[in-house]
């Protein structure tokens, strides 16, 4: 891999992902970014798109401005998603297919056209995002976990059949982390909910660039198809 | 009107970078007449892969446009477009001509 690495992170405007396009953008990384509405301020070493995860005509077109501009692309951070609390009986099949175009349908689309971009270099890293909603198995996340299980279904799966092309495909399951993402939470719920981790905390940015980096690491080239959960659930 | 030739040649282009890693039994022809997959087909699925990626960034690379070669309609086609080196051409012929059209 090379030193100054070609990164493509979706949901880069905020929370997670605009933290990640400036962990990579400060450590030299030309980081390609995404969301549906502009960056709020520009980062060096970076681009940005923006567009609808699940669109599959805009996303191929990101891959062919990124193909011009790069000619190749190292490392996926599939990292856009969107989150829905509620009750199974109360939520309306509009938004199950909002949830599931952004969360599955944005990761399959994503790595689906990166690999199509790594293979050519026989190389390549791809991190998916998970939940601890999965193996917590949480009331009220019926919808969101479920989109999350099919992402690490497609995460294992598609470690075996990018793997002759040496692209690892892993995925993070992060804690609950201060971000927009869990607003929606009552602070009691998220108590409870830390209460079930080994280590009884929020989660941290830099424990989720943290791994990351570890999947991302030259020497981790034999590990893929696995999902790391923070927190020690 | 999309130039046929053109594209015929594009998977031309296409099938001898694949040549390139196929053993010496085993080189397509560059014929509209091969037969691509399928019934004496001489593609495994991942051949098949290989071919309609490089198809694919081929056109993007010399025609400036993006097209998904295996979509929903490819895969419903009473013929399939994979068939032959001819009937991927004619698809993808139809393909940018609807995309011409709006």
């Amino acid at each position: 891999m090379d030193k100054n690495r070609v990164i493509l992170i979706t949901g880069t405007r905020k929370g997670i992902g605009n933290y990640l396009s400036r962990y990579y953008t400060e450590k030299g990384d030309q980081v390609i970014g995404c969301s549906r509405k502009p960056l709020k301020s520009q980062l060096p070493n970076y681009h940005h798109f923006c567009l609808d995860v699940s669109d599959e005509k805009c996303v191929k077109e990101l891959f062919v401005e990124l193909y011009k501009a790069y000619h190749h692309l190292d490392v996926l951070i599939n990292n856009a998603g969107i989150a829905s609390m509620n009750h199974a009986l109360l939520t309306p099949l509009a938004t199950v297919r909002k949830i599931f175009e952004t969360n599955y349908f944005g990761t399959f689309l994503f790595c689906r056209e990166a690999a199509k971009l790594m293979r050519k270099n026989n190389f390549g890293r791809i991190v998916n995002f998970t939940t601890v909603a999965v193996p917590l198995k949480l009331e009220g996340e019926a919808v969101y976990a479920s989109s999350k299980s099919a992402i690490e279904t497609l995460t294992r799966v598609l470690a075996r059949e990018f793997g002759a092309d040496n692209i690892t495909v892993n995925a993070i399951g992060p804690t609950p982390v201060k971000t927009d993402l869990i607003n929606s939470l009552s602070e009691k719920k998220l108590t409870a909910l830390i209460q079930r981790q080994a280590i009884n905390r929020y989660g941290e940015l830099r424990d989720i660039s943290n791994v990351i980096d570890f999947f991302l690491r030259p020497e981790s080239d034999f590990v893929t198809g696995q999902v790391i959960y923070l927190g020690g659930i | 009107m999309v130039d046929r030739n053109k594209i015929e040649q594009i998977i031309f282009e296409a099938i001898e970078d694949l040549n390139f890693q196929r053993p010496q039994e085993d080189q397509l022809k560059k014929s509209e007449d091969t037969v691509l997959f399928g019934y004496s087909g001489q593609l495994d699925s991942l051949g098949l892969v290989d071919l309609v990626l490089a198809v694919e960034q081929k056109i993007t690379e010399k025609l400036d446009k993006v097209v998904t070669l295996a979509d929903e309609k490819a895969m419903s086609q009473k013929k399939s477009p994979f068939r032959t080196v001819g009937f991927l051409a004619e698809y993808i012929c139809q393909l940018l001509e609807e995309e011409k059209d709006g």
